[in-house]
């Protein structure tokens, strides 16, 4: 089997006696949507505060295409072809989706300490953009301060930017959240398709759009994880219903 | 270096350093309650040595004086906070700054319209115009003794205050989380006037003590706040315990610096040119060992949240 | 576009008001104007981390003063006919404006170089303070250096000399310091429009946003911080040489807050709000200070008048509120 692009081996973090994961390993394959799932307090937060690289872990390994990222910062790790997105939005508000999707083509293309020429006159860097936000569908509202977009919109703007850093892997951190039924449908949409540019670590709280997009799914219980599968080996698992299902049901 | 000299000196740097604690513990729980950077503290400083003189020279009473300082600073304090400082809770601290700063543009003139441009003199009481016989045979003036025992005294009073009172409790509820207290039905524009006039009292109180050492005069409270921000910074903002240590420890650093330090460059070097070298030096030791804290612990030697 | 009227308008009066008052024979409102011209490129360049990259640094007077110690340390030394370094190397002394600035702008690089390292390791009050207590340690070396006038500073007897310009000359200095605040205006709106600018405003705006965009927030700061320093210095060594005087006084913290004041007084962010803001400053004391000892009583009042209730300064009257992107 081919290696996998994103690939974590024993991932741990504890805050004084609390293990928040524990001894975590899985891995992201080409092509895929993996899901990671588990009620709330099983250390989904800090195992993407890990990978992403704004939590140090204790113990443990994260490697992507092949080189080991551990270590580096969250900047090095967008460098190295890691994408994420924020659970809550986190773009510049006061201006349009377009100028926060140019700078991550930047952050892509490199220059950031070029003094010269100007970047919003930069042809590449404009098509680049341009691309990713056709892709997400938000062309036509991209000239407007983000603090005027919608929920929704936001949500496409984040994911634009994610495009536009031309990835390796995307880490998406509860993407759907908040989202309408058609705000859903879209982004199920999206999702599905850009699994073929780059494999989707997705964490998710909503279990229709898991189920529907999922290639595997990870339950994280307690910090650590009881069982990697596919979608139907989840739902015939006794121990997720148990851990985690029942306690919906 | 004899024991006499070197024991003047510890205590001449605690002295310093528990006046620097009167200054910053009121700047840092203004911080740490309110999020509010008061670049205008130490214009209640001033105020609390101009009254204080002032109310001196005409009672012929110290003590009146110092109670009239400190009351002063916080009076002045509050209606500051009620004024204007109260818009800027919201605010960035950018336009903290700047609105504190004309503040400090406000008190400085307005010091001198009430007060005149000369400078004020403030003597010792008589009771503490004496010294104490000191180990090592050197005599140490009361009156700074009397001072590192009054600064000690509110530190100590600062603790019950803050652990072991009804407002204490709500100043440590604002501090971990400003929705809730308000929910919890504590009249949160009071307690945040009240915290700024207990800060102001302090400060008002340490100009007053530090006026009968020097001369009073506009912009002396200055050099000293930003000896407070350094404090802060080393003791971590935000935290009363650690304003105390980084407080005695710049005191005692920064005294020492100024009086060995030509002393050690003169065992090799000419000794114009190590006094020269050794007091540059000292002037910006407390700087360098600030920059050695923030290299190695970046939220101070103390942090609040910790 | 209203903004760019404005500007264009702000950038016209100040040598209209310079060639004016030259013709009427008030050479002492072309020293003004020049002023004006020297702490508006001092507003210019705090503007750079203040406005676009979002750091309060209240340590600014540090670069501002070493500039001015080049322009005065060289005079020093060119008057008293001794080189500035006579060991291991003789480094002779000059007059020669463009090498003093180099000269300036570099030490002052290095220091904000030092300073913004430690500094931007903290963000909000604690940079704050900490720029405040570097600035503070640079006054005290300042105060404390015997060889250079310690407390009582340097004066310079004789303005440092351009090629081709006779520097003693009120509306020559003045050509030459507005000819300064141009190039610095276009330097920094260059700066801000570059790919560098753009990181540098997002790490002002958002910086996880930054960070997940691939680029490291610290670094950036650091440039613009370095940056801003070196536009403060050359205003320095300007305003030594327009006073006749470098000391401690330039590397003050009153300075510090003196400049930040002009830009806020102009508006935040805004390319040409330090010029107005310096205008206003200039007027202010000029007007005022010739009424009253107390005029800056008035000028707290006006900033603490701008803050409380007109936000956007000068610039948000004249021009509108300010536009991003």
């Amino acid at each position: 089997m081919a290696e996998p692009v994103l690939s974590l081996r024993g991932l741990s973090k504890s805050f004084g006696a609390l293990k928040a994961t524990d001894d975590v390993s899985l891995d992201l394959r080409a092509g895929e949507i993996h899901a990671l799932i588990g009620p709330n307090g099983a250390g989904k937060s800090t195992l993407i505060g890990q990978i992403a690289g704004t939590i140090r872990a204790d113990a443990g390994e994260v490697w992507l295409a092949g080189r080991e990222i551990t270590g580096h910062s969250v900047a090095a790790r967008a460098r190295a072809g890691l994408a994420r997105s924020f659970q809550v939005s986190s773009l510049a508000m006061e201006i349009p989706a377009r100028v926060n999707v140019r700078l991550a083509a930047q952050g892509r293309a490199g220059g950031s300490y070029r003094l010269w020429g100007s970047a919003a006159r930069d042809a590449a860097l404009a098509a680049a953009a341009d691309a990713a936000l056709v892709r997400v569908g938000l062309s036509a509202r991209a000239d407007i301060p983000v603090a005027e977009l919608s929920h929704g919109e936001r949500r496409l703007a984040e994911m634009a930017c994610a495009l536009a850093l031309a990835p390796r892997a995307f880490l998406l951190d509860e993407p759907m959240a908040g989202l309408g039924g058609e705000g859903t449908a879209r982004l199920t949409d999206l999702l599905a398709d850009l699994r073929h540019e780059a494999p989707i670590l997705l964490v998710e709280h909503d279990m229709d759009a898991v189920f529907r997009l999922a290639d595997r799914i990870s339950v994280l219980v307690y910090g650590r994880v009881i069982l990697t599968g596919t979608p139907d080996e989840i739902r015939a698992s006794q121990a997720v219903r148990e851990a985690y299902l029942g306690e919906e049901a | 270096m004899t024991l006499a000299l070197f024991l003047e000196q510890l205590l001449n740097g605690v002295q310093l350093g528990l006046t620097l604690f009167l200054m910053a513990a009121g700047l840092t729980l203004v911080f740490g309650v309110m999020g509010l950077i008061n670049l205008a503290h130490g214009a209640l400083y001033m105020t609390g040595a101009f009254v204080c003189a002032t109310v001196a020279g005409a009672t012929g009473s110290f003590w009146i004086g110092l109670g009239a300082g400190a009351l002063a600073a916080a009076a002045a304090g509050a209606v500051v906070e009620v004024a204007v400082i109260r818009r800027l809770y919201a605010r960035d601290h950018l336009d903290q700054v700047l609105a504190t700063f004309a503040l400090i543009l406000i008190f400085s003139e307005g010091a001198r319209l009430i007060f005149g441009d000369r400078p004020l003199w403030l003597d010792i009481p008589a009771a503490l115009s004496g010294t104490l016989a000191l180990p090592g045979g050197a005599q140490y003036p009361l009156y700074r003794l009397a001072i590192i025992g009054i600064g000690l005294g509110l530190a100590g009073g600062l603790w019950w205050l803050i652990n072991r009172t009804r407002i204490g409790m709500q100043i440590r509820a604002g501090e971990a989380d400003r929705e809730m207290i308000a929910a919890l039905g504590v009249d949160i524009r009071r307690l945040y006037t009240l915290v700024f006039a207990l800060g102001a009292g302090l400060a008002g109180l340490a100009g007053a003590l530090v006026g009968a050492l020097q001369s009073v005069q506009v912009g002396m409270g200055e050099p000293v706040l930003i000896l407070a921000f350094v404090v802060i910074v080393i003791g971590g903002i935000g935290s009363v315990k650690g304003a105390l240590a980084g407080a005695v420890l710049v005191g005692v650093i920064d005294t020492m610096g100024r009086v060995f330090l030509p002393a050690t460059f003169g065992l090799f070097m000419a000794p114009a040119e190590a006094t020269a070298t050794g007091s540059a030096l000292a002037s910006m030791l407390i700087y360098l060992v600030m920059a050695l804290v923030l290299a190695l612990k970046p939220k101070g030697l103390f942090p609040a949240d910790a | 576009m209203r903004e760019a009227l404005v500007n264009f308008a702000l950038i016209a009066l100040l040598p209209l008001v310079a060639l004016g008052a030259q013709a009427a024979g008030e050479t002492y409102v072309v020293t003004l104007a020049a002023k004006a011209a020297i702490l508006a490129l001092a507003g210019v360049g705090l503007n750079l981390a203040l406005g676009v990259g979002g750091m309060v640094s209240l340590g600014h007077a540090a670069f501002f003063g070493i500039g001015g110690y080049a322009a005065g340390i060289a005079a020093h030394h060119v008057f008293a006919g001794t080189p500035v370094i006579g060991w291991p190397v003789t480094l002779e002394a000059t007059d020669q404006m463009p090498l003093i600035w180099l000269a300036g702008v570099l030490a002052a690089g290095l220091a904000a170089a030092a300073i913004g390292a430690v500094s931007l390791r903290t963000q909000g009050v604690h940079f704050i303070m900490i720029t405040l207590a570097f600035a503070q340690m640079v006054y005290y070396l300042g105060v404390s250096w015997k060889t250079y006038g310690g407390e009582d500073g340097l004066p310079i007897y004789l303005r440092n000399q351009f090629p081709g310009l006779d520097t003693g000359d009120g509306m020559q200095f003045f050509a030459l310091a507005y000819a300064c605040l141009l190039a610095g205006v276009a330097l920094v709106w260059q700066v801000a429009r570059s790919r560098f600018g753009q990181a540098l405003a997002m790490a002002r705006m958002n910086e996880a946003r930054l960070a997940a965009s691939g680029i490291s927030p610290y670094p950036v700061r650091l440039v613009g911080f370095v940056l801003s320093g070196m536009v403060v210095a050359l205003a320095g060594a300007l305003f030594a040489d327009l006073n006749g005087f470098a000391g401690p006084s330039m590397l003050s913290w009153h300075r510090s807050g003196e400049i930040m004041v002009l830009v806020i007084l102009g508006g935040v962010g805004r390319l040409c709000g330090p010029l107005a803001g310096a205008m206003l400053f200039v007027a202010l004391e000029t007007l005022l200070g010739g009424l009253t000892d107390r005029w800056q009583l008035f000028l707290g009042l006006v900033l603490l008048g701008v803050v409380l209730f007109a936000r956007g300064g000068l610039m948000g009257m004249l021009a509108g509120r300010a536009r991003h992107g």
